[in-house]
């Protein structure tokens, strides 16, 4: 019996398929290159309501990032600071001024300031600061050099892979616990030296498996 | 020996059904997985699709997400940090002290207050659920003036006008109707009001009371008394239809008394040995070593011969009778460390006969103590409520307020009591629902909860509490005694000054500040508890009482006996979806109340469960399902009462049928005469007797103490001789912290806190009676319930189950995407957000403890309904499998905590698990199984240690110590 298809028709079906799966792999490939968080998260920047300046206040003034962030040692939050902590200075220091209008208007009202969120984690995921903190890992291992930033931006892409490199192997991001809010520290020798030797002495062993972050 | 293979949970598995033998085979039972009437599979697909398209296009761009910090900062308020308070509920006219977790201003989770007498760190599981009673967006939100909305101001306006003087003169036409009262604040506000209307009346009623007690101490003692247990005293102990660990109890130091002396470490500790008399089977007959099945009118009898017997009460010497003789033997043998109790159903009369027992035996100051009830005007809540009916019907009352509770639905049923409101020319109600009470009334005022109130208590003991509010009343509601202050001018008007003006009033002016801080700190206010006092039983007005009202004799034809209602209790907790859907502890029954009737009774009348009968007594019936109950007494149906609610919220609306149709004055709690007619028609009843079902495997071991003395290793040498091996090597789990919880069924009664807590802990949902007769409720703890021995006369045993965190876990290997892994502290973690729910896992699982989102079980919540959350734990989505992690939430804040202090090791007993923490009988110890010193290494190595399924080397973490009963060897 002859066959129903030529063999030139079924080579044609044959590359179509190969063509047609190719291309289902490249536009996989593409839209998980475009939606990774290093695309859509790194970089964020959003307007705030009040033009605030890590720059100004936690570089060139060099306020601790604790002061306005206060239970980033004590809490899974670090806390975004009421407006009483910015009128603590403000109400003498450019009282005046036109940008600070939302912050005296907040004051004066009650009304809280619609800060915009930069970083943020989905809801199954339950990070903590102080257990970072505690365990020596500085502001800048996650939110860059903040001190340097006039407008607060995205720095890494915080997805769950990019936890994970650290996690596995955190000598690289460990210093001594009281540099963890000097962000442009830098130690006097091999930091992945000392991060191991701290990673020993203070038995360090971040968690990996689910509920160390999902619960 | 007893093993598992000689245990049974229904009729059903006895007979091996073909019905129950379906429920075996299929883990997941049919039912296309939609809920009925919202759409069809396909369209939801086409939404589904349409839906990914338009997300396709925005998903570039993110949300913008607002940070919204406080204007003024706080020092007390951390975001995402928990704060505790002490407070107290009230229930009954008995308070229990509570320690309330606020997450960022929501209450969110109920414990008990380890300093309160009554409480000790646990607590029911209606307290547990009272948060989601508080979030219930079914409250009562409104003023209402004739169904109309109304204000507090018009209210006030009404109240300055209706209520002067110059109108209503000395008030003899006013009447007040509250639930019975312990608040101190509120008796002087009561006081008040009776001073400024001295002609005015305040009646108490409360379905459910404590009246047949104090009328029993009345007889005894002269004067009523509050009677104590002392159950760690006890090493007799004899319930006259007394559900001391059920839903009589007043007490959870009751549970946790009986529950220790019930756990012998050692094959020498002593152990208790209970006697039950009593008519449906509670959890209290389930705990018993010996277990007598009466009808309610019969207990009387048996309290008399029983003080025959003992010479407590002259008379002819009872007939010979081996369960009576046998335990007069016994309670001889044990002067001084005895204990008879009468509950609260029986009659004053039964209730004298055990003070009189009690001082026979010379218990009375041992193992039971009085004090003197703290209002000696204390009389009987029906005749009160009688008078006021009598009153009303005769047009007496002009002006009728009621006070809470929900009269119109729990009042005899022969009063009419919805119509005799109407003949009060203007009656105010003050209510938390707009319920059965507020239809009738002129005005409805919004209540508020007591988790949003001020507010004080006293508990049993007399020990008092300040109710201290979580949160600003969510609709605006009032207390009772802020309505009463506005009616009566009382000096202050907020909840707040009532309360502490009262007790400052009371304390030395250099230390009231400080008494009120720290009474609001520790939650009692110390010293507060009523002073001991000794009265001595009169034998002779005892026998005068019982001659001047002989006992009825036993009448032919059927008897029915009023219980509480498992998840409503008399109605007022039927809007709580949590309770409803927890199962009744004995018939494991949700979504219903249903006529038990015994074995036998129920093949003579032809009658099988879920046949509808229509109950009737004179003109009074009701049409309810039937459930056969092993174990209940012949001739007898009992029925819980607080369902059939026809005005409630939208979750317990017409759930069940209502027993208060059938109760009347005079047949308060039990009445012969009672007929029954089958109509022909069957209703469906959502039982869990038989889901999640292991298979008949021996899952519970059991001994007497006699036996555990002679074989202190019975536990091992009951256990199959198989030697485990593994196919692959196995992990090791032998450094850091390895996790592991042991449940002591000796000590626990079955009394479903630990499911309740576990609820409110890890945002269990609520799945509705549909899906629950589809075997899909979502409790991540179980308490199964099995019986032993003939369906007419079983025993009980009860064995909560939880996930048992195997070592070698068998859900995790089938697991196609890794969402369920071991951690390397021992526990089976399961990440929701990589379920993709193929459910083989659970197909996996022997021990029935995964459960699994058919639906969107969240969906359509209000913004009040999600306030409820416990933020610490995911909110599951729809097609997501879950389980107990041994809240794993509680245990990396410990963990993280202790590394904040530079240290490693956590303490035994730091970190407690929801389930453990409720629990009142102290029968589940969680904790570090590495640490040998720990509480739970050493019940684990116990001699009475088992691990459930132990033989297919699943090496579960958590353990069990097997359950030790006392019989007389007399009766075995």
């Amino acid at each position: 019996m002859a066959p129903i298809f030529t063999e030139s028709a079924d080579r044609l079906l044959r590359v179509v398929i190969a063509a047609l799966l190719l291309l289902a792999a490249g536009a996989a490939g593409l839209a998980s290159w475009i939606f990774h968080p290093r695309q859509t998260e790194v970089g964020y920047t959003p307007v705030q309501p009040v033009p605030y300046s890590h720059k100004l206040h936690a570089g060139d003034l060099g306020m601790d990032c604790r002061y306005c962030h206060t239970s980033v040692e004590t809490a899974a939050m670090a806390a975004v600071p009421s407006t009483e902590t910015c009128m603590n200075c403000h109400q003498r220091v450019r009282s005046e001024s036109l940008a600070l209008a939302p912050v005296r208007e907040s004051y004066a009202t009650g009304k809280p300031i619609p800060w915009v969120r930069v970083h943020r984690l989905p809801d199954f995921v339950f990070f903590n600061h102080s257990a970072h903190l505690a365990a020596g890992v500085s502001c800048v291992s996650c939110h860059g050099r903040a001190d340097q930033m006039i407008e607060v931006k995205a720095v890494e892409p915080l997805n769950m892979a990019w936890c994970l490199d650290c996690h596995r192997n955190p000598a690289a991001r460990i210093r001594p616990r009281e540099y963890v809010t000097r962000l442009g520290w830098r130690p006097d020798r091999d930091p992945l030296e000392l991060g191991r030797g701290l990673v020993a002495a203070n038995n360090i062993a971040p968690p990996v498996n689910c509920s160390g972050c999902h619960r | 020996m007893k093993t598992g293979r000689q245990y049974w949970r229904s009729l059903e598995q006895l007979a091996g059904t073909p019905r129950f033998q379906e429920w075996l085979r299929r883990e997941f039972p049919q039912g296309a997985p939609e809920l009925a009437g919202q759409g069809s599979r396909r369209r939801m697909l086409r939404l589904m699709a349409a839906s990914l398209g338009l997300a396709g296009l925005t998903a570039c761009r993110r949300p913008v997400e607002n940070i919204l910090p406080s204007s003024r900062g706080s020092e007390a308020i951390v975001p995402g940090v928990p704060n505790w308070y002490a407070t107290s509920m009230t229930v009954g006219g008995l308070s229990f002290g509570l320690l309330v977790e606020s997450h960022d201003g929501r209450p969110t989770k109920i414990e008990g207050n380890p300093r309160h007498p009554s409480s000790l760190g646990a607590t029911t599981a209606h307290a547990q659920a009272a948060v989601l009673s508080l979030y219930d967006p079914d409250r009562s939100t409104r003023v209402l003036r004739q169904g109309r909305a109304a204000s507090w101001d018009g209210f006030e306006a009404f109240a300055a006008q209706h209520f002067a003087a110059a109108r209503v003169g000395d008030g003899a036409r006013i009447r007040f109707l509250s639930e019975t009262a312990c608040s101190p604040s509120l008796e002087a506000v009561r006081r008040h009001a009776l001073t400024r209307f001295p002609g005015a009346r305040w009646i108490e009623y409360e379905p459910l009371n404590q009246d047949q007690a104090l009328a029993g101490s009345e007889i005894a003692y002269g004067a009523p008394h509050v009677v104590r247990f002392h159950f760690d005293k006890a090493d007799m102990v004899v319930s006259l239809d007394h559900d001391f660990l059920g839903l009589d109890a007043l007490s959870l130091g009751w549970i946790r008394q009986f529950s220790r002396r019930r756990t012998a470490d050692s094959p020498r500790e002593p152990m208790n040995r209970l006697y039950a008399v009593e008519s449906r089977f509670s959890m209290t007959g389930a705990a018993a070593d010996h277990r007598l099945r009466l009808r309610p009118s019969e207990v009387r009898r048996f309290g008399e011969d029983l003080a025959r017997a003992l010479g407590a009460l002259e008379g002819p010497a009872p007939s010979p009778n081996r369960f009576l003789d046998a335990l007069a033997r016994d309670l001889k043998a044990s002067r001084g460390r005895s204990l008879v109790l009468a509950g609260p159903r029986q009659p004053a009369e039964v209730h004298a006969l055990a003070h009189l027992l009690n001082q026979a035996l010379g218990n009375t100051g041992v193992t039971v103590t009085c004090s003197r009830a703290p209002r000696d005007d204390a009389r009987l809540q029906i005749r009160s409520l009688q008078s006021l009916a009598a009153e009303l019907a005769a047009g007496q009352v002009e002006t009728l307020v009621v006070l809470g509770g929900n009269p119109a639905f729990t009042a005899p049923a022969d009063m009419g009591f919805q119509g005799l409101m109407r003949k009060a020319r203007y009656n105010v109600r003050l209510g938390l629902e707009e319920d059965e009470t507020s239809a009738g009334a002129e005005w409805h005022l919004p209540e508020a909860h007591f988790l949003e109130s001020w507010g004080d208590g006293r508990a049993l003991d007399g020990t008092a509490s300040i109710q201290q509010p979580l949160i600003e009343p969510l609709y605006g509601g009032r207390t009772v005694a802020e309505v009463v202050a506005v009616i009566s001018g009382y000096k202050d008007r907020r909840a707040y000054d009532i309360v502490r003006n009262h007790w400052l009033a009371g304390w030395p002016v250099r230390d009231a500040e400080k008494n009120w801080r720290r009474a609001l700190h520790d939650g009692v206010v110390s010293g507060s508890s009523f002073p001991e006092a000794r009265p001595a039983a009169d034998a002779s007005r005892v026998a005068a009482a019982l001659q001047s009202n002989p006992a009825s004799p036993v009448a032919e034809g059927l008897e029915i006996a009023f219980t509480p209602g498992w998840a409503t209790w008399d109605g007022r907790y039927a809007n709580n979806g949590w309770l409803q859907e927890a199962p009744d502890p004995m018939t494991r029954l949700t979504w219903d109340n249903a006529a038990l009737v015994s074995p036998a009774t129920a093949s003579r009348l032809g009658l099988a469960t879920g046949d509808l009968v229509r109950l009737s007594r004179g003109r009074h019936e009701v049409a309810a399902p039937v459930l056969v109950q092993p174990g209940h007494a012949d001739d007898c149906v009992s029925v819980p009462l607080g369902y059939g609610r026809a005005m409630c919220g939208r979750v317990g609306r017409n759930v069940g049928f209502n027993a208060f149709l059938l109760r009347t004055t005079d047949a308060l709690w039990s009445a012969a005469g009672l007929e029954l007619r089958r109509t022909g028609r069957t209703a469906r009843l959502a039982l869990t007797q038989n889901h999640h079902n292991m298979e008949g495997r021996p899952l519970i071991l059991a001994a007497t103490l006699e036996e555990y003395r002679k074989d202190p290793k019975f536990v091992a040498h009951s256990k199959p001789h198989l030697e485990p091996f593994s196919l692959h090597k196995e992990p090791s789990y032998d450094r850091g912290n390895q996790w592991g919880m042991a449940i002591d069924l000796s000590a626990c009664v079955g009394c479903n806190a630990c499911v309740l807590a576990c609820q409110a802990e890890n945002n269990i949902p609520i799945v509705g009676k549909q899906q629950v007769l589809r075997g899909r409720q979502m409790h991540w703890i179980r308490v199964d319930r099995y019986y032993q021995g003939s369906p007419e006369d079983p025993g009980a045993a009860v064995q909560p189950v939880t996930c048992q965190q195997c070592e070698n876990a068998p859900c995790e290997n089938v697991c196609p995407v890794a969402a369920t892994t071991h951690s390397p502290e021992g526990l089976n973690d399961m990440a929701y957000n990589r379920c993709v729910g193929t459910r083989y896992c659970s197909n996996n699982c022997p021990y029935k403890v995964r459960r699994f989102n058919f639906l969107d079980f969240h969906k359509g919540l209000s913004e009040a309904g999600k306030m409820v959350f416990n933020p610490d734990v995911t909110v599951r989505m729809r097609g997501v499998m879950e389980k107990c992690t041994y809240c794993v939430q509680r245990i990396e804040e410990k963990k993280i905590k202790a590394r904040r202090e530079g240290r490693r090791a956590i303490g035994d007993g730091e970190i407690q698990t929801a389930c453990q923490q409720a629990c009142p009988a102290g029968a589940i110890v969680f904790g570090d199984i590495n640490d040998p010193a720990s509480r739970v290494a050493g019940l684990r190595n116990h001699n009475r240690g088992y691990g459930l399924l132990e033989e297919l080397n699943t090496k579960p973490r958590t353990t069990y110590l097997a359950r030790l009963r006392n019989p007389n060897p007399e009766l075995a």
